[in-house]
């Protein structure tokens, strides 16, 4: 099946490639759309569901625009699968917990990602790695309009895009970018940049979107306002802010480094002893001591890592991931003590015989 | 030391910091749990419609009229504004022409527009009345069957499948 081979890899989101990749992970365009002829979701009967993604998935199928599409029925799938999309955030949450017919299409680079009776009808989403929000813009464009080929969108000459949440209609869409910002978090000035955020209009998010915690130092940065304003507009308000995010969280790193912080030195240090040595460790610590390593890896503090493998242990060290690349693990005691020797696997160095912290 | 919330033993002393205040919380090892991973909260988006149309409308309307609204019902997808306001998720693409008047400043308020002025469907100019009118029908025939009227059910059915036809883009 398609998803042992998935977990194998890192997925778009994860590549750590990509303009400012040492501070945004990703850029990220959604697109609500719905169906003319049905009810918002909400008030579809399971008739209605099925009909849906029926009749979507055949007439994109027929259109050859999605040929290098693979779609999913998610009602069909296992837990596991269905949080395994979730981790790689190719599905929401909501879609994953959802009850009755509901499907995603995947293309094989795992860039685009059409959610089935999410929310809305249609949810057309792009990830890419690094920052880059107009290439983002210009393919989601380009998939919105072979699907509109295709079906009816529920259109209001003056509202534009109707969507099932008042908060989401006209352009039905929504950008965002993915953040690291561990320095501005030690450094205490992290709310402050979120209040004046949001002062123009733009909400912060954790790293699982909506109602989601912030972990590991991610944060997703993305626009409220979808009425008014054009999709280019859209675009431009949010990829005009995120260069002065990244500035601050650089300029918290230097001053970082330039006080020579041992604090710093101390969390880097400690948190990739932690996961190279721990018995046990649960992904939520994972995620946290990564942040730090990652931290530690741009700021030259640790020389024997590289982002693209903290990155990779990023998504592998998740339950679902691990699950599925070590086989079985249903509880997560034995999760998290095969997460322990996984990271061991992967971080332990070989030693030089010069390492200052031995002799004492 | 007793925890705050209950009358067992407070373990946990926590200093948490909230907007610039200090708040010093003394918890045992139960109640330290449902403070550090709060219940799971209703999406942001849900309370963010919910929150602006309850203030809105204690502003504008008497109880009376409050009512009355909350009674209002779309006749194509059959949702009642007091669902509407309760769940912050419309019913059908026609709520936004029925419930115009009550939605205006609540698009207003959160995004400082009414006014669509991005992509359009390139296939246009866009008539969805007959698409409007599917959702309906099917909605009287599943309705219909409920009832056993299945002459009417029929009936319906046979009146979906003409404007099916009509309506493929």
């Amino acid at each position: 099946m398609i998803f042992d081979e998935m977990a194998c890899r890192c997925g778009e989101w994860l590549r750590g490639s990509g303009p400012e990749s040492d501070i945004v992970m990703s850029s990220r365009i959604r697109l609500a759309r719905n169906l003319a002829e049905y009810p918002f979701i909400r008030r579809c009967n399971d008739f209605d569901r099925a009909n849906i993604e029926v009749s979507v998935r055949e007439r994109l199928e027929q259109s050859g625009d999605f040929d290098d599409f693979t779609f999913i029925s998610v009602a069909e799938l296992d837990n596991l699968d269905r949080q395994l999309l979730v981790e790689r955030q190719l599905i929401s949450r909501e879609l994953s917990d959802a009850e009755g017919a509901r499907a995603v299409a995947i293309d094989e680079a795992e860039r685009i990602s059409l959610m089935i009776n999410e929310e809305d009808h249609l949810r057309l989403q792009v990830m890419k790695s690094g920052l880059d929000l107009d290439e983002a813009w210009q393919q989601i464009n380009a998939v919105d309009d072979n699907v509109e080929q295709q079906l009816n969108y529920a259109f209001h000459p003056d509202l534009g895009y109707l969507t099932a949440c008042p908060t989401n209609v006209g352009t039905g869409m929504r950008v965002s970018v993915m953040l690291h910002l561990p320095a501005l978090v030690i450094a205490g000035q992290i709310d402050k940049v979120f209040n004046s955020l949001q002062k123009i209009n733009l909400t912060v998010r954790g790293l699982y979107g909506e109602g989601s915690q912030a972990m590991g130092d991610f944060y997703q940065i993305s626009n409220q306002v979808t009425l008014g304003k054009s999709e280019e507009s859209l675009v431009e308000h949010v990829g005009s802010i995120v260069p002065s995010v990244i500035s601050y969280e650089r300029k918290a790193r230097d001053v970082l480094i330039k006080d020579g912080n041992h604090d710093l030195f101390d969390q880097v240090s400690r948190a990739y002893g932690l996961l190279q040595n721990a018995q046990q460790i649960s992904s939520e610590e994972t995620m946290h001591l990564l942040s730090k390593v990652r931290m530690g890896i741009n700021l030259g503090l640790i020389g024997d890592l590289e982002i693209p493998e903290v990155n990779k242990l990023f998504i592998q060290t998740q339950p679902a991931h691990l699950q599925k690349l070590r086989g079985g693990l249903p509880d997560s005691a034995n999760r998290n003590r095969a997460r322990a020797s996984y990271l061991h696997r992967h971080l332990k160095r070989p030693k030089f015989g010069e390492d200052p912290a031995e002799s004492n | 030391m007793k925890c705050q919330k209950c009358d067992k033993l407070a373990t946990f002393h926590i200093t948490d910091l909230s907007g610039d205040q200090l708040l010093a919380l003394h918890l045992c090892a139960e109640c330290v749990k449902e403070y550090l991973q709060p219940e799971e909260t209703p999406p942001a988006s849900t309370k963010v419609v919910s929150n602006v149309i309850s203030k809105q409308l204690k502003l504008e309307q008497t109880t009376e009229e409050l009512a009355e609204l909350d009674h209002k019902e779309c006749p194509v997808c059959g949702i009642s504004f007091y669902e509407f306001r309760q769940g912050g998720r419309l019913g059908c693409p026609n709520d936004y022409v029925f419930f115009a008047n009550e939605l205006e400043p609540l698009l207003n308020n959160v995004h400082g527009s009414v006014e669509h002025v991005g992509k359009k469907p390139m296939r246009g100019p866009h008539d969805t009345q007959p698409q409007t009118e599917l959702i309906k029908l099917r909605r009287e025939m599943k309705e219909a069957v409920d009832l056993e009227d299945y002459e009417l059910a029929s009936e319906l059915r046979d009146r979906i499948k003409s404007v099916e036809g009509e309506s493929q883009p």
